[in-house]
């Protein structure tokens, strides 16, 4: 008899780590809350390094769970642990029953209007990486009216004392030089500043793609950050940063200026977190078992994790996560 | 500018402010620069809305100028803070409010410390009880002054004879608000506003008729920041402070600069005078300056006290403008006049920026 899995949340991870157990005989269960399957990655446009079209990933890994039970709309209300595995309570009214949970709740995007002196949700001009993703899918956004400079600030909500977000949030610098050089495209005679801490090009193609940046699309990459934003009376944003590199403070006027928001954990899970006995980890994301050869576990015997619901995480991390994470799933349910 | 963002913010940053009863403390700076700005608050306060505001004869500085000068280290400021809370004690309050935004800085760095650290407090409780024998309790609630006016802002509105408002043309004034760094800025959640945008001269400004001006500079310091100025060196820095915001709200044409902070309106009143005389330029009209007054000098305007009677003569940029803008009598001759009518002389006029 086929066992069935529950896999809470229908992202990447969550497609994946579903196509896979089902290759490996096993039955898993997706209920996913939002209306749709695909997670941040479906309302993305292109993927860094190589402006691949998001959407033949997100199309492939759709085709792969398209026979695979699916709840859409529908949030766990209720889990307990049984004698053959844990039987969980849907919005729906429905139950199922299954002999492994696995988290795959992915991320929330930083709300960017907490960093307040960025202005988002103040001065119109100010934007998120999402929203800029959007412009490229649609080509629709009232406030990206042919903009002459562009400003974009990294480590929004990442790196950030004052915002109790100390973590790195991993792909927000190789999303800002991408989307600049999208920018640069759309917008050839765009002047295009990027204000970092570090760049952290830590993946194949990365590095390549920084030099591309600055080389192929001239975009200016100035290392400091912005302290602040306002609005000058034609509605053009006046900030404020420090160049570290030269060791001055800087002023500048920008027709539009986008915010690459960190990640942080899905906080709609933390009532079923808790009912399953699964803890946070420094950076308020869950805590697995081991950071090296227990990624994939909880410190709950059948309760499995992966993808961005750990912490924050590439594409290609968390696939391959989701993929590892069904071979401990099986290996758990087979040795039962 | 998306004005709901703004409000969303001013929502999330609001205080409960007990209605009477408060401990008032006077700024040792304010008193000397602005005379009649603490007086009105009083006389509106206790007389206007009815409230009881006490003020103890024995009560000092707070510390805080030589404490951000680096002149005393932080263990003398608490004790002279620890001091101040042992005579509302004495007194039977459990309210209490200053005048000077900076003492509103050390008084809630020393709470909010004290509550981090219970031993610093108990050392600070000896280091009183050894120096004056006194002991001290923690204020219930601590306000700004600025605080008392922002929550009677409709009380004081309702009372408004001269509202913030051009007589000539109907239209509202265009006011540009200062808040003093150590208002929100080291602890948002202690202002009405928070430390980006905050509301409570907004608030004031809103209720009494005027037009916000935000500028690019709005957040920029006035140009006093202690050692920018108290080190002779530095104020040529204090000035090029002054001047960039100046320069930034230009091209909105301000009627007035309201601030809730001793030295924002002194250093945004007093440069104006040298950018003058150094530079030829004014930012009023027609030669004149931008007024830059106290919020409680704003209150006494729109509830139409005296303007003498304020102390506005104090102001090196002239007043007259606005008074007139505003549709406000004035008595020209009695502009330097003392108790009983003593002619008191009047002032050198400045040569670049009028006077009068």
């Amino acid at each position: 008899m086929k066992e069935n899995i529950i896999i809470i949340g229908g992202g990447a991870a969550g497609m994946e780590a579903a196509t896979q157990l089902q290759k490996l005989g096993l039955t898993p269960v997706i209920i996913e809350k939002s209306n749709a399957l695909g997670g941040h990655i479906a309302q993305w446009d292109k993927l860094f390094p190589a402006f691949h079209n998001a959407k033949d990933v997100v199309s492939k890994m759709f085709d792969n769970v398209k026979d695979i039970k699916t709840y859409l709309n529908t949030e766990v209300t209720d889990i307990q642990r049984n004698a053959d595995g844990f039987h969980a309570v849907l919005s729906n009214g429905e139950a199922i029953d299954g002999k492994a949970v696995v988290l795959a709740t992915g991320f929330d995007l930083f709300k960017a209007e907490r960093k307040q002196e960025y202005g988002y949700g103040i001065y119109n001009n100010v934007i998120t990486s999402l929203e800029l993703e959007k412009f490229f899918r649609t080509r629709k956004d009232e406030r990206i009216n042919n903009p002459k400079k562009i400003g974009f600030v990294h480590c929004v909500g990442a790196r950030d004392v004052k915002v109790g977000n100390t973590y790195c949030s991993k792909v927000c610098c190789t999303t800002a030089l991408k989307q600049a050089c999208e920018m640069k495209e759309v917008f050839p005679e765009a002047e295009v500043y990027t204000f970092y801490m570090d760049l952290r090009m830590f993946g194949p193609g990365y590095e390549d793609l920084y030099l591309k940046t600055q080389k192929d699309y001239d975009v200016k990459c100035i290392r400091g950050r912005v302290c602040e934003v306002s609005e000058d009376m034609d509605g053009r944003l006046v900030i404020k940063a420090e160049d570290t590199l030269f060791g001055k403070p800087l002023r500048m006027t920008l027709d539009l200026l986008v915010l690459m928001c960190s990640m942080e954990k899905n906080k709609s899970i933390d009532k079923i977190q808790r009912q399953l006995g699964i803890e946070n980890n420094s950076d308020g994301f869950m805590q697995n078992r081991d950071m090296y050869l227990g990624m994939n576990d909880s410190k709950q015997e059948g309760v499995f994790v992966a993808g961005t619901c750990t912490a924050p995480k590439s594409l290609p991390d968390t696939i391959g996560e989701a993929r590892s994470v069904a071979v401990e799933v099986f290996n758990y349910v087979n040795n039962k | 500018m998306i004005i709901e963002g703004k409000q969303k913010i001013w929502a999330d940053y609001q205080k409960d402010i007990p209605d009477d009863h408060y401990f008032y403390v006077r700024s040792c700076i304010r008193q000397a620069f602005w005379p009649g700005s603490e007086v009105t608050f009083l006389d509106i306060t206790r007389n206007k809305l009815g409230k009881d505001f006490y003020e103890n004869p024995y009560h000092t500085t707070c510390g805080g100028i030589a404490y951000h000068s680096d002149t005393i280290p932080q263990e003398t400021a608490m004790t002279i803070i620890a001091r101040q809370f042992a005579l509302m004690k004495e007194s039977g309050y459990e309210n209490y409010v200053c005048s000077c935004i900076t003492s509103f800085g050390c008084y809630t760095e020393t709470l909010e410390t004290w509550h981090e650290y219970p031993e610093l407090e108990a050392k600070i409780r000896q280091y009183l009880w050894d120096s004056c024998k006194k002991e001290f309790a923690k204020p219930k609630y601590l306000a700004h002054a600025s605080d008392i006016i922002y929550k009677f802002r409709f009380e004081i509105a309702k009372q408004m004879k001269f509202p913030l408002v051009n007589v000539k043309t109907g239209k509202p004034l265009k006011v540009v608000e200062h808040i003093g760094c150590h208002y929100s800025k080291m602890f948002p959640s202690k202002g009405f506003g928070g430390a980006e945008y905050p509301h409570v001269l907004v608030g004031m400004i809103e209720a009494w008729g005027g037009e916000v001006v935000d500028y690019p500079e709005r957040r920029h310091c006035c140009g006093f920041g202690f050692r920018q100025y108290f080190v002779q060196g530095n104020r040529g820095y204090s000035e090029s402070n002054t001047y960039k915001k100046f320069e930034s709200m230009e091209p909105y044409e301000p009627d007035l600069i309201i601030t809730n902070c001793p030295g924002c309106p002194y250093f945004l009143d007093r440069w104006q005078y040298v950018i003058a005389e150094q530079t030829g330029k004014t930012y009023g009209k027609n030669g004149y300056g931008i007024p830059a007054l106290t919020y409680e000098e704003v209150a006494g305007l729109v509830m139409g006290y005296d303007p003498w009677d304020l102390g506005l003569q104090m102001h090196q940029v002239a007043i007259e403008p606005l008074l007139e803008k505003m549709g406000i009598p004035y008595d020209p001759k009695k502009k330097y006049q003392g108790v009983n009518g003593k002619d008191l002389g009047q002032p050198q006029c400045p040569s670049c920026i009028k006077s009068v």
